[in-house]
């Protein structure tokens, strides 16, 4: 691999490198559960996208090779993340929060996960 | 007849494009096997999708694929920059209520799958009869204008493609 080549795939190691490390961060800096929940989101997507991008370019650079295999763990993570993400927030809903506290429906039934509240 | 061994042809060859990806091999032994799971799946599953809704707008998902790719790489770098220069008590999070104009649970889910894969916002809950959604806002002064972007950003083009 010649230099500017590295260069390249280095840049994307970085980039999704920077991201994992700020949504790690946020998960210890942001306040309450409900904030801490939006720093991993975003790792799974431009963090492990960015890693991902460097790895095809990599394989491309390297030994001329097209790898599909990175598309196919993009396409499982975006189908798995957001139903990890419902249900950490589902069980949070159910344990602490209130019916008092989240805004209104607007329909004439409360929110699925506090239906059965009291 | 034909419905009865393909119930799903869209899936069957999705199946069998996702399988030949994962052996990285397009030899005939690949392709037989990825078949044969891309037949006998459909028909295992068909049980748990009784009235799928048929989608006829393959240009409307790939603007909808597109633009949700875009957004999320827009919104990353808006939230990292909310967590790296933000104290805590600036950030207005809060929740607010999207009213769904969507029915198709499929539709919703594709919504509420949205929404949590753009940063800043996470689905959290849908209302009992399933007519609202609940969502999380990392920082959102402006609640109403995270409704309407939502709706008019992502639900209309869904309610295109979702008839």
């Amino acid at each position: 691999m010649a230099l500017w080549q590295e260069i390249i795939v280095a840049a994307f190691l970085i980039i999704g490198g920077g991201f994992g490390l700020v949504g790690s961060f946020g998960l210890i800096k942001l306040a309450d559960p409900m904030a801490r929940l939006h720093a991993p989101t975003k790792a799974t997507t431009l963090g492990v996208g960015g890693v991902l991008i460097g790895s095809m370019v990599y394989q491309a650079f390297a030994d001329g090779t097209f790898s599909v295999h990175e598309l196919l763990i993009t396409l499982f993570l975006f189908l798995t993340a957001p139903v990890t993400a419902m249900l950490i927030s589902k069980v949070h809903l159910h344990q602490t929060i209130r019916k008092s506290e989240l805004p209104p429906t607007g329909t004439d039934r409360p929110w699925a996960t506090l239906d059965k509240q009291d | 007849m034909i419905r009865r061994i393909l119930p799903h042809p869209a899936l069957t060859l999705m199946l069998t494009l996702v399988w030949l990806m994962l052996v990285q091999d397009a030899g005939l032994g690949s392709i037989l096997l990825g078949l044969f799971l891309g037949f006998v799946i459909p028909i295992l599953t068909a049980p748990y999708w009784p009235d799928r809704p048929r989608l006829r707008n393959p240009v409307g998902i790939a603007g909808f694929v597109l633009i949700v790719l875009w957004d999320i790489c827009i919104a990353n770098v808006t939230v990292a920059r909310l967590v790296l220069f933000r104290r805590n008590a600036d950030l207005q999070s809060r929740f607010i209520t999207i009213p769904l104009e969507l029915t198709a649970p499929e539709a919703i889910a594709v919504l509420a799958g949205t929404i949590t894969l753009t940063p800043g916002t996470v689905s959290a809950d849908l209302s009992a009869d399933g007519r609202a959604l609940l969502v999380h806002c990392l920082h959102a002064p402006d609640p109403d204008a995270v409704i309407n972007e939502i709706k008019d950003r992502y639900e209309r083009r869904l309610k295109e493609i979702f008839p």
